[in-house]
Order: structure tokens, then C-alpha cells, then sequence
């Protein structure tokens, strides 16, 4: 070992040892380098999209409020579990526990998982309540995750629901005023970059992208209180009389605002589960009818404005029947020589015919076309329709006799009611709104103010002993107001023993402010005529509004004899002490 | 030559305690290296510092009784230990603990002990032993008594089974034979018969430990499963860059997406944390503790000691080689750790023991010339 062959042998191996050895250093050296400095940005970009990530910060929906602020439609926060399933699935002991505290079948949930399997995403349950969020929370199950959102909630239920509409799941409006203003009510979700660790939990917040703007709330032109009365007086007409459906509108004449609208049959927009086909159509504005007698009040507004008749004017109804062509109008009753004002009083369709086919068509046409009819009220409310008020130029007499009493045309009751704030505002015919106004608009003259208030104060007779809605008077105010039952039109023409009940009017009559428009669909009871059905409920309903509004009475205390008079002297004295 | 002539009694006292001070300083400064990059890796938890630091004190304390063992008593209680060894793996395969699906601890009621960390130590010495007995370079049947010696314990260990561990005391055995002057043309043909056995080996190996192989070939194949250490690694190291993202800001392994990272992936850590520059540190040290290990094996006094302490040295080299190629994707994954960095104790002990040795050899010799 120590001879000179050795020796240097052994001196080749040492540096042999320390070639490989400086070899491997540089290998791995080498392999650093190119690992820290040539791929460095890729690398760093990689590291950052591991654990860089962006999340969405829900925006929560607008309020929707009524003119006085009351909630009408809420947010609130909770949560939806969903999954990994490509997480999950592998996690098989925490199946059984996560089934049981999300109410889940457990065979329904694997196989839920099983289709997805191969999928990054499933919603296990959505909108959980927070108690049950918090026990998902608690399990930490690997890839079950809470997700916030907001879920919706109308604390009036089915009092607003029409009006109100409501959202799916994903917070999109789908109905009413929910789908109308959506773009207004969403919010725009928000971002963050934040730090999450390997197993998808958020460390920490990097930096906000954008904040989450949440949606901007909508006053309503509802008054609350007011839809309630309705709601309540509308049910239970609909109840006692048997009837299919129901709508009443309540209308600020000043303004164009709909302080309320209710329909039967309703629904609970909190629970979607178990709603009636239909019942989510809210009829006041999406449905159409023939708003019969209701129209008189436009033919006497036409009449009067053409100079040819004055309040004097009278027009013989006898034998009660009258012959257009082929055809006959009938009355109830042989009225004989009415004025205008018993034309209305009497709703004699004898004596409105007779006067529409004195007057030329266009005039007859430009009155109710400015009415508002067969013009859609351009509210934008979803379904809205427009009803059809044919033109005066293909009219054949028939038409413009019926017209008069208001058969051959199809108005809705927010038409209906807007029709009527024409005349209890001096002729103007207001925009109507279902947002709050600020400030009343002009509106637009359509009727000769004169007429408008002749025809007021004939209509005023309406609710008075001899007229055909005693009952829809209101105590302490002067009513004007007009009755209709209408003979539904059905396949095989109109029906014989079907009727759609109606009472459209306003108060107090002096000055009008509210307009009421009450339409009763196909009562089953003994009452059908629109003065018994309809009548009672704009009795209440204008009473009602008429108080929460503090409008001033301008009636006469005239005691009404189903008013014990104790009650009245209570009122007179200022109410009770 | 090494010690400074100034500090003559230092000098004498490293000497009395039979320590080699360059070397003592080098692998406490690896150590210290390894403890910061330990406490940002365990997610700044004191616990595992503390247990770290046991650790380590309790191999120094090993490392300096073995440097008071004489080599020449080592040399005489080899083949004992050596058989002893050989008996301990063979009762591990028939009664060992389980532990993360491998057979590789004995529980001896008191301490659960790895026959195969000794074997690290006891393999080497071994074919030194054996092969310092006869004239270098070692005749044919030597060679191939020693190849038996060899294949053996590094059987028995790749069945537990311990990939890492068999290669690494294959590869101390191989070294004493280089070191003992195997010839070229033998070399070479070892080279030839490697590669015609490596579709053995693979016909033998576990499906885990072919899948190592797969995907270490292409790690991308299966990002999500077995490519996800190595993926995952590479991005640490990379993300790094030149200077690092600082001491506790590394974002991979702090984000828990590093897997293992204050073992067997610790390296990864310190190329996050400290870049390119702390890499660079970490392989100085490496390179200060070898070459003066390699250094104190050609000062050594026999055939014996010269070729255990120089095996020592490359052991130690390839258990460096193997760790880092491993966490860089230049080798497939090997369950081995980084010496004297990664947590755990095991073979921190047997590293620190070897050491002792290559003192011993060195101070030994010293004190017999004086």
C-alpha cells in the first residue's frame, strides 16, 4: 500500500472522489439555479395561483318599501353548503354526520355526489338556517363549504305579494315589481383577492378588487296600511260571495300613485311550494274585462262636452228596450224620460246608447281613448296589458250603442281606476306610479273640466237611496261612484247567469283625492249586482284610506240608517273622549 | 495544520475530548441553519423546536462518547456489531412495528429503535473490516465476500420496505470498495450489470415504489396524487427567486401546499424563504463538513480506518445528493431526509455517530504518533 503504484493510485481516487463530489454539487447547483433564477416568474406565478384566489362578495338586494319606509321586501344573510365532490367523496366518515345535520337523505346524498363525482361543484342544500351553517362549520368536513348569500323575505306575505312579485334562489327578480326594477334592487357583487392555505381556507384578505355595492333600495307609492284594508275587505268579498277572483285598486287621483292593489286568489311569496296556478297573476293590471256600466259616466262626460246636451237634457228610455239594427238594448226596468244624471243613476243602457249614437264616433272615441283605454297605463309592471278599444273608423252602430255602457271593449281595473282619476281630477289624466312621487305630476288635460264635475255630481246620486249602490257609501264623506255588472263573456258568447261585479268611484267628491276601483269576478252567491258585491268593499276600503289619510269629510252627518246613532254623536263630538 | 497556532490550549483541549473542532463547528452550524428553517417549517411551533433540540443534544452527546472509542477497539467489535445488525433486521421483518405502512422499528418496550439506521454505520465498518484485513486492491473472492456482505443487509432493509435506506447502505458498502481500489473494468462492469438488473429491481418493487419511478419520470401525469409533492416542491424552490420571500413568508409551505415540508421536504422551505442566497449557504456548509470529513479520512492511520471514514464522508454526500435531487425533481422520491436539517431523530443520531467516528479516527491517530 505504500508503493509508488498504489500511492498513486490512491492519489487518482481522491480526486476522482472529489470530481463526482464536486460533480454532484454542481448538478444540484445547477438544478437551483435554473429552478430560482431562469424559471422564477413561472414558478412564482404558480405559487401565487395556489394560494391567490378571488372571491365574490355578495351584494345584497335593495329594500322595497312602502311610501312610509315599512319593509316590504328584506335581505337577509345565510348560507348554502356545497361541495368538492372530488374532496368529499373520499371522505366517506363524514357522509352520515353531514347527511343528518342538513336534514339529507344520506342514500340521496351519495348518490348526488356520485353523479358529480367528477366535478369541482354541487350545492348540497341551499339557504340553511344559520344554527345548521354553524354545525357544517363545526364538522369541517373536507370540501364542504359555506358559501353567504341572501335570501329574500316579505315579512307582508301574500297582502303584497302581486305587487311585490318575488326572487328565485339566485336573488334574480322573477315576478311583480321585483322583476321590473331588478336592475335597480341588484347589487353588483364585490371582489377580494385573498390567501388560502391547501386545504381551501381563507387566511387572509390580500387586497379588496372591488367592493361590493349592495342594490339600492325602491319606495313604493303602497301605503301599507292601506293595502292591508284592501286585502282584508277583498278577501273576504271574494269568500262571502263565492267569488273566482277579485282585484281592488286604490288610486291618488292628485298624484297617480297606486297607494294599493290587492287580488284574490294571493299567495305566500315566502313559500313558494304550494301556490295555485294563477295566483300569482296579479290581475288589477295583467287581466282584462268589459268593464260595463262603468263606462256610462265617459258617455255622459262625451255628451256634455259635445254641447249637445247640458245637465237639463233628458232622453226617453221607454219601452226599456231600444233596437239598433238587429239588435235590441235592454234595461232592467221601463225608466221612461231620464236626465243624464238618471241615466247614470239608473245606469239605464237604453238611455246611454241612445245618446252615443247621437254623437259622432270620433267624438264618442276621443273621450275614452283619452281615458286612457286601449292604451297600456305604461307602468312597466310585468304583464302589463293594454286592452282593446277598437277603432271608431271600423265601428258599426251596434258597437258604438254598446261602447256606451261598455261592452266591446276590455280594460283592466288599473285602467279602469286610472279612468276615473281623470274625473275626480278636473280632467287631467294623471301618470300613474307605482314609486312614490315627490312631487305630483302635471298630467294631461283630456276632459273639459266643466263636464268632468257635471258628471261627478251625477255620479254622486249613484250611492244615494235611489241609485244603485246605497251601500257604497262611506260615512261622513260624499261618494261619486259607478256601479257595473257585467255579463262575462265566455266561448260561446255572454254568459246568461255569470257576471263580473264592479264599483269604481272616489272621495271625498267635493275634491276627490282616492280613487277605489272594486272588481268582484264571477260571484257565486246570491248577489251578483256590482252595487251589493263590490259596493260594500269600497265602502270600507275608501273609509278606511280616507281616515289613515286624514282627508277632511265633506259630507253632510246626514245618520245612516244602519249607524246606531249613539256611534255618530261619539263622531260629531270629535270621537270618543 | 488545521488549528490555528495560536490557540494552543484549545487545541490541546479539543484534543484531550478527542473532537475535531472545524468539524464541530461546520455541523453546529448546520444545525443552527437547520433550526430556523425548522421553526418557520413546523409553523413556528416551539414544541417542535424544543424536541429537535433534545434531539440533537442527545446525538451530540452519542457523537462525543463514540470520538472517546479508539478505532482499534471498533476494529475489533465490527463483525459482532455487524451480525448483531444483520440478526436485528431479520427480527424487524418478522416482529416489527408498523409504522406508515412500513416494517422499519423494533420496539424494545423502553425505546422504539430502527435496526436499519445502525446498519448505516455498521455496513461500512463492515467491509472495512473486511477488506482491510488482506492486500489492496482486494482479490476476486474478496470482492465478491464483500459484494455478500453487502447485498444482504441491503436486501433484508429493501424489504421492510426502505428504498432510501437500502440504497444509502448499498452505497456505503459500494464506497469502501471504490475507496479500496475496485478496478476499472470491474466498475464498469457493476455499471452494465446495475443497468441489466434495474428491470429486476423494478419486477420487485412495491406499486408505490414503481409509482415513485413514474411519476418522478413525469410528475405533471397526476398533479393531484402522486406528481403533487414534487409539483409542489419545484414551485416552492422556484417561487423563491434570488433572495427569497423572507423567514416565515413562505407561502407554499405556510399554506400547508408543500406536503412533508419540515422533513423530508425542508430544503424546499429554505429555498422559499431564503432563495437562491440561503441555498448557496446551506451547500457551503455541506461542503465545509464533507471535504473536512474527506480530509480527516486521507489523514487516517490504516487501511481501516482510511476507508470507513472515507465512506463516511460520501454517505453523508449521497444522503445529501439524494434529498435535495429528490426535492428539486432530479431523482424520484426517496423517503430520505435531509442531514441533520429535517425533523426527526433517527438517523440524526447515526450522522452525529459517524462523525464521532471520523474524530475518533482523526484525534486517535494523532495522539498515538505524539
Amino acid at each position: 500500500m505504500t508503493t509508488p503504484n498504489i500511492a498513486g493510485r490512491q492519489q487518482y481516487r481522491h480526486f476522482l472522489v472529489l470530481a463526482v463530489f464536486a460533480f454532484g454539487l454542481l448538478v444540484l447547483l445547477w438544478r437551483v439555479v435554473d429552478l430560482q433564477w431562469f424559471d422564477r416568474s413561472f414558478l412564482q406565478g404558480q405559487a401565487d395561483a395556489r394560494h391567490l384566489r378571488t372571491v365574490s362578495l355578495p351584494a345584497h338586494r335593495g329594500m322595497i318599501t312602502d311610501r312610509n319606509g315599512e319593509p316590504l321586501a328584506v335581505s337577509t344573510p345565510v348560507d348554502s353548503v356545497w361541495a368538492n365532490p372530488q374532496e368529499l367523496v373520499p371522505a366517506r366518515e363524514y357522509l352520515q354526520a353531514l347527511a343528518r345535520i342538513l336534514e339529507l337523505d344520506i342514500d340521496y346524498l351519495q348518490r348526488l355526489l356520485g353523479r358529480r363525482a367528477d366535478r369541482e361543484f354541487v350545492y348540497l342544500r341551499r339557504h340553511v338556517p344559520p344554527a345548521t351553517a354553524a354545525q357544517v362549520r363545526a364538522l369541517d368536513a373536507p370540501g364542504v363549504y359555506l358559501q353567504r348569500e341572501y335570501r329574500r323575505y316579505y315579512p307582508d306575505g301574500e297582502v303584497v305579494a302581486h305587487v311585490i312579485g318575488f326572487t328565485d334562489i339566485d336573488d334574480r327578480g322573477q315576478e311583480g315589481l321585483e322583476l321590473a326594477y331588478d336592475d335597480w334592487l341588484s347589487g353588483a357583487d364585490g371582489a377580494k383577492r385573498v390567501l388560502k392555505d391547501g386545504r381551501h381556507h381563507v387566511i387572509a384578505d390580500v387586497e379588496l378588487i372591488r367592493p361590493a355595492s349592495p342594490g339600492k333600495d325602491l319606495r313604493l307609492s303602497i301605503d301599507r296600511r292601506i293595502q292591508y284594508q284592501a286585502y282584508r275587505e277583498l278577501k273576504s268579498a271574494v269568500r262571502r260571495h263565492r267569488a273566482s277572483s277579485g282585484s281592488v285598486v286604490v288610486l291618488d287621483a292628485v298624484t297617480g300613485e297606486v297607494l294599493a292593489m290587492v287580488n284574490q286568489p294571493s299567495f305566500n311569496p315566502n313559500n313558494r311550494h304550494a301556490i295555485q296556478p294563477g295566483a300569482v297573476r296579479n290581475r288589477a293590471v295583467t287581466d282584462v274585462l268589459e268593464p260595463g256600466s262603468t263606462m256610462k259616466p265617459f258617455t255622459i262626460a262625451a255628451a256634455l262636452q259635445s254641447g249637445r246636451y247640458d245637465r237639463d237634457s233628458t232622453v226617453n228610455t221607454a219601452p226599456g228596450y231600444y233596437r239598433v239594427g238587429r239588435n235590441t238594448v235592454r234595461d232592467e226596468h221601463d225608466n221612461g224620460r231620464l236626465d243624464l244624471a238618471g241615466v247614470i243613476r239608473k245606469s239605464s243602457n237604453v238611455g246611454a246608447s241612445k245618446i252615443a249614437l247621437s254623437l259622432p264616433p270620433e267624438q264618442m272615441w276621443q273621450v275614452y281613448s283619452g281615458a286612457g283605454f286601449g292604451t297600456s297605463v305604461g307602468t312597466g309592471f310585468p304583464g302589463e296589458v293594454s286592452g282593446v278599444l277598437a277603432s271608431h273608423h271600423r265601428w258599426q252602430q251596434i258597437e258604438q250603442a254598446t261602447l256606451a255602457f261598455g261592452y266591446g271593449i276590455s280594460v283592466t281595473p288599473l285602467q279602469l281606476a286610472r279612468a276615473y282619476g281623470l274625473l275626480a281630477n278636473e280632467g287631467r289624466l294623471m301618470p300613474v306610479s307605482f314609486l312614490h312621487q315627490e312631487e305630483a305630476p302635471r298630467g294631461r288635460p283630456v276632459l273639459d273640466p266643466a263636464a268632468v264635475r257635471s258628471v261627478r255630481r251625477m255620479m254622486e246620486d249613484v250611492v244615494s237611496d235611489r241609485g244603485t249602490a246605497p251601500l257604497a257609501r262611506v260615512p261622513g264623506y260624499r261618494v261619486a261612484g259607478k256601479t257595473g255588472t257585467v255579463h262575462k263573456a265566455t266561448a260561446g258568447g255572454y254568459a246568461e247567469d255569470r257576471y263580473n261585479a264592479l264599483f269604481v268611484g272616489m272621495a271625498p267628491a267635493s275634491d276627490p283625492r282616492l280613487v277605489v276601483a272594486v272588481v268582484i269576478n264571477d260571484p257565486r252567491g246570491e248577489d251578483y249586482f256590482g252595487g251589493k258585491v263590490a259596493g260594500p268593499v269600497f265602502s270600507r276600503v275608501m273609509s278606511g284610506a280616507l281616515r289613515l289619510l286624514n282627508l277632511a269629510p265633506d259630507g253632510e252627518s246626514a245618520p245612516r240608517q244602519d249607524v246606531p246613532a249613539p256611534l255618530l254623536r261619539q263622531a260629531a263630538a270629535g270621537g270618543p273622549a | 495544520m488545521e488549528i490555528n497556532p495560536g490557540s494552543g490550549t484549545r487545541r490541546t483541549l479539543m484534543q484531550r475530548l478527542h473532537l475535531d473542532g472545524m468539524l464541530l463547528v461546520g455541523l453546529l452550524a448546520l444545525c443552527a441553519l437547520g433550526l430556523v428553517v425548522l421553526y418557520s417549517a413546523s409553523g413556528q411551533s416551539e414544541a417542535v423546536l424544543n424536541r429537535q433540540l433534545i434531539r440533537l443534544g442527545l446525538a451530540f452527546v452519542v457523537m462525543f462518547v463514540v470520538a472517546q472509542i479508539p478505532p482499534s477497539l471498533l476494529h475489533r467489535w465490527t463483525p459482532w456489531l455487524f451480525s448483531a445488525g444483520v440478526g436485528l433486521l431479520v427480527a424487524v421483518l418478522v416482529m416489527g412495528d408498523v409504522g406508515k405502512g412500513a416494517q422499519r422499528w423494533l420496539d424494545l418496550g423502553v425505546i422504539r429503535f430502527q435496526p436499519s439506521e445502525v446498519m448505516k454505520l455498521l455496513v461500512p465498518m463492515m467491509i472495512a473490516w473486511f477488506l482491510a484485513d488482506a492486500r489492496l486492491p482486494p482479490d476476486g473472492r474478496r470482492l465478491l465476500g464483500a459484494g455478500l456482505l453487502i447485498i444482504v443487509p441491503t436486501v433484508l432493509i429493501a424489504r421492510q420496505p426502505d428504498l432510501g435506506t437500502s440504497l444509502l447502505i448499498a452505497s456505503a458498502g459500494f464506497f469502501v470498495l471504490f475507496l479500496a481500489g475496485l478496478s476499472w473494468r470491474l466498475l464498469a462492469g457493476l455499471g452494465v450489470l446495475a443497468g441489466a438488473l434495474l428491470p429486476v429491481l423494478w419486477y420487485f418493487m412495491h406499486d408505490y415504489q414503481r409509482q415513485r419511478v413514474i411519476t418522478f419520470l413525469n410528475p405533471e401525469q397526476d398533479p393531484l396524487g402522486a406528481g403533487y409533492h414534487i409539483i409542489q416542491s419545484k414551485i416552492a424552490i422556484g417561487s423563491g427567486g434570488l433572495y427569497g420571500k423572507g423567514w416565515l413568508n413562505g407561502t407554499q409551505s405556510h399554506l400547508e401546499f408543500l406536503p412533508e415540508r419540515s422533513t423530508d421536504f425542508i430544503f424546499a422551505v429554505l429555498a422559499e424563504e431564503f432563495g437562491l442566497v440561503g441555498v448557496l449557504l446551506l451547500l457551503g456548509v455541506y461542503a465545509f463538513i464533507l471535504l473536512r470529513g474527506l480530509y480527516l479520512a486521507t489523514r487516517a492511520q490504516d487501511t481501516f480506518t482510511r476507508l470507513l471514514g472515507g465512506s463516511l464522508s460520501l454517505t453523508f454526500f449521497v444522503y445529501l445528493i439524494v434529498n435535495t435531487g429528490m426535492v428539486t425533481g432530479l431523482l424520484p422520491v426517496v423517503g430520505l431526509p435531509l442531514p441533520l436539517v429535517s425533523y426527526g431523530g433517527t438517523s440524526m443520531v447515526t450522522l452525529l455517530a459517524g462523525f464521532g467516528m471520523l474524530m475518533s479516527i482523526h484525534t486517535h491517530r494523532r495522539l498515538l504518533q505524539s
